[in-house]
């Protein structure tokens, strides 16, 4: 009748066909010179799966981001040169103080450029926080076994990476030259002299002679700056296209297996997500660098080789290579006039070995289990004993050595002798692992029983029913079938015989990882269990009328 | 003033002035000379309380005659206090390390349980065994004089290796400790670097001059003043309180929200 509405209409619809035809020319436009389209919608329709135990990396790779953004605007400041000059800035206790113009542009940037103690402390923190995201990163993937075919390169990766942020975390510490940055280059130096043979044309070749020198802040910077973040900017592109291409894992569930990926397409929810988290993340560490000071150089004052604070550590990340350090005792022997440093040369090795078990783990587990097929769902830990057992006795060893490292603080908190604690590490650092294997290895096997107990049986619901004849049944409330798959989802590896091509080492070997394991539920157990239930419920149906409230409960309704 | 003159040819005036000029060399050197410099001039009353004091209080452990005890198996009791000076007291029982709580390792601070003038009659007595060094004049302890800088310098180098150089104190061996040093009044730094209590080495004046001294409490003044300026301090003990920080609070905060996007999802 009105001719407005479809006037309005057309309108619109004119509006909509122009913005589309603009839109259409522009991604033509692109396209014919870019040929992106395919890739775009390749990527827009990848799907994610969602768990939150599955964000660590995200949240690594965007303070890796944070790292980059701060780190430029340090370095319009930053001036890495060891040329010395009178300090006259602000901060008085240091006025007329002879340093480095490392120190004296650290300072400026602390004390006189604006923003900068807040670019500075982000920078800090978001390093330390970078470190951490890749250990729980790595935690998930190890105790998942993630890290399964066809993904152990990328755990090599993984791995190379955190070693690069060790790197990047020890290069950039020492920059600001203070004592403390001093203290941990001397233990570098220490550390690289003890090697035999080369060691003392090692030390002088970084060095560029005898420690300090000069030349030592100039070349930490090129490596801080460029060298080892091109390093890492590149494998993170690899680790990534990495991730695309094997998909990501999954934890079973209904509908998750092992030949797809339930969750979010990249556009729009999970890249929303992602780019949400990410200004979490950004928001986070401004709001701890903005609140809480890190690294106050100014207190620990411009390097000098002779003084050595109480209390001086390195950052967390690199704590447990002191703490071998301080439970070693010193033991160095001198052959043909030359001294060998057992003190430094053993945790050297220590440290090269549990490194090396981190880094060769996904194959050593490979060729126990002679595993050769595609995993791509997430394992539960508990499913996996010897894997989680071994994955916290690591921890549990590393966590000694960082503990060992901090013994003065703990000695002082608890008002304990630093002796007896040191005493107590090194007694730890061989038992601790060990009893943490043992206790992992039972609690998962528990867990696993009751799993599986549950799987069979359903839930105890802790009501009894007495029948006409005197016996007690408990009520069981059974599981649907989606909770139960969940729970018998999952791998059996036996323990193998020697002969047959199975070398009697992997035999060994087999029999360390699987000897007690649980069986998973069988379908024919499953079919027994269900029929018994059923039977039980006949007869608790009948002896309750199907009414399962107990008396009370019928008098209060 | 005729009369003083008409007799400036008498014989004896050349002794009068010798022992006048004596007088004044030896007065002004007692003046000027630090060390014997009593602040404070202590009465025989003073001595005498500090001595009921000693007896009732102090005793048990550093015997009848402050000459120290040791037990039957030869370990120390109390060390002898026969010229330890009145700074070693004021420094003891002013901050409360003396009278001990317990045994242990060493002394731990806590509230006075002598005031001010207990303490005071206390150093007069311990002062009267034998001469040691005193509490320190006003001039040494005003940082308006000192250098900071120098000050720092010499703490970095002297202090900072059992104090940490925050001044937030350190792990010695075998449960002993350096405490903290910032936020303590610069007259006890003073008699602390004098007299070296509990298992501090003595820095006496040949190490550390007054003006040494003075420079150190000025530093420790000034760091106590400038505070942190990057935020929480996380008590100065360095990397492992922020590694620690990291790993608790930053940490929780991130697996927070991550929790939080990944619930939105359901």
């Amino acid at each position: 009748m009105t001719t407005t509405t479809p006037s309005s209409r057309k309108q619109s619809s004119d509006g909509d066909t122009r913005l589309l035809r603009l839109g259409a020319v522009g991604g033509d436009f692109l396209d014919q010179r870019l040929s992106g389209a395919g890739f775009v919608k390749f990527f827009a329709r990848k799907v994610f799966p969602d768990h939150w135990s599955f964000m660590f990396g995200e949240m690594a790779l965007y303070s890796f981001v944070i790292l980059l953004i701060s780190g430029t605007f340090l370095t319009m400041f930053f001036d890495p040169s060891m040329e010395e000059v009178v300090y006259t800035g602000p901060y008085t206790a240091l006025q007329g103080e002879t340093v480095s113009r490392a120190f004296e542009s650290t300072m400026e940037i602390a004390f006189e450029v604006k923003g900068g103690l807040l670019f500075r402390q982000m920078h800090h923190w978001a390093a330390l926080v970078f470190m951490v995201a890749i250990f729980v990163h790595m935690f998930r993937v190890f105790f998942t076994g993630a890290f399964r075919k066809p993904r152990e390169l990328n755990w090599l990766i993984g791995f190379t990476l955190m070693i690069l942020g060790m790197a990047a975390g020890f290069s950039g510490y020492s920059l600001p030259d203070d004592v403390l940055s001093g203290n941990g280059l001397r233990i570098a130096d220490g550390l690289m002299k003890a090697i035999p043979i080369v060691g003392t044309y090692l030390s002088m070749l970084l060095f560029g002679g005898e420690f300090p020198g000069t030349d030592i802040i100039p070349r930490l910077f090129t490596i801080h700056i460029l060298l080892v973040p091109a390093a890492i900017l590149g494998l993170i592109v690899i680790h990534l296209v990495l991730v695309v291409v094997h998909k990501h894992t999954q934890y079973a569930g209904p509908g998750r297996t092992n030949r797809n990926v339930v969750g979010h397409p990249v556009l729009p929810v999970f890249g929303a997500k992602a780019g949400g988290f990410f200004f979490l993340v950004f928001g986070i560490i401004t709001l701890i660098s903005a609140t809480t000071s890190i690294n106050a150089m100014w207190v620990y004052g411009p390097y000098d080789p002779s003084p050595v604070s109480a209390g001086s550590q390195p950052d967390w990340y690199m704590l447990w290579t002191d703490g071998g350090l301080r439970l070693i005792p010193g033991w160095e022997f001198t052959i043909f006039g030359y001294v060998v440093s057992l003190n430094m040369l053993i945790p050297m090795a220590i440290y090269g070995a549990m490194l090396a078990f981190l880094a060769l783990f996904p194959f050593i587990e490979a060729w126990v289990t002679g595993d050769d097929r595609e995993h791509h769902l997430a394992d539960k830990p508990y499913n996996a004993p010897v894997r989680t057992g071994l994955g916290v006795a690591w921890i549990v060893m590393y966590l000694i050595l960082v503990l060992a490292a901090s013994n003065d603080l703990i000695a002082i908190a608890l008002q304990l002798s630093i002796n007896d604690l040191t005493w107590l590490f090194r007694i730890s650092f061989f038992v601790g692992p060990v009893l943490a294997f043992y206790i992992t290895k039972r609690l998962c096997l528990s867990i696993q029983r009751h799993k599986r107990d549950l799987a069979l049986h359903g839930q105890e619901t802790s009501r009894i029913v007495r029948t006409g004849s005197g016996d007690m049944i408990e009520i069981h409330e059974p599981l649907n079938e989606y909770d139960r798959w969940e729970l018998i989802a999952h791998d059996d590896y036996r323990p193998l015989k020697a002969g047959k091509g199975v070398s009697s080492l992997r035999a060994k070997a087999t029999s360390f990882f699987f000897k007690d394991r649980i069986e998973p539920v069988t379908p024919a157990e499953l079919r027994a269990a269900l029929e018994h239930a059923g039977h039980e419920k006949h007869v608790i149906d009948e002896a309750t009328g199907g009414d399962y409230r107990t008396p009370a409960e019928k008098v209060v309704h | 003033m005729k009369a003083l003159a008409a007799r400036r040819h008498h014989p004896m005036a050349l002794l009068v002035i010798l022992l006048l000029a004596l007088v004044a060399t030896g007065g002004l050197y007692a003046a000027l000379q630090p060390q014997t410099a009593q602040a404070e001039a202590y009465t025989d009353s003073d001595v005498e309380a500090g001595e009921a004091l000693f007896l009732a209080n102090c005793a048990t452990c550093h015997g009848l005659d402050a000459a120290g005890q040791t037990d039957p198996d030869g370990q120390t009791l109390g060390p002898s206090l026969i010229g330890v000076g009145a700074a070693a007291v004021d420094f003891q029982v002013g901050t409360g390390r003396m009278p001990m709580q317990h045994s242990g390792a060493q002394a731990r601070e806590k509230p006075q349980q002598m005031n001010e003038e207990q303490t005071r009659q206390l150093a007069a007595y311990v002062a009267s065994l034998g001469p040691g060094p005193a509490v320190p004049d006003e001039e040494w302890l005003d940082t308006s004089q000192g250098d900071a800088t120098r000050g720092g310098e010499i703490f970095r180098i002297n202090c900072a290796m059992c104090h940490n150089a925050a001044g937030a104190g350190g792990a010695l061996t075998r449960g002993k400790y350096a405490p903290p040093v910032v936020g303590v009044e610069g007259k006890h730094v003073y008699e602390a670097m004098d007299t070296g209590p509990q298992n501090m080495p003595v820095f006496n004046e040949t190490n550390l001059s007054p003006e040494d001294k003075r420079d150190v409490i000025t530093y420790l003044e000034a760091l106590d003043e400038t505070g942190s300026p990057g935020g929480i301090s996380l008590g100065s003990l360095g990397p492992v309180t922020e590694g620690l920080y990291a790993w608790t609070i930053i940490l929780s905060l991130l697996i927070g929200s991550a929790v939080w996007l990944g619930a939105k999802a359901k």
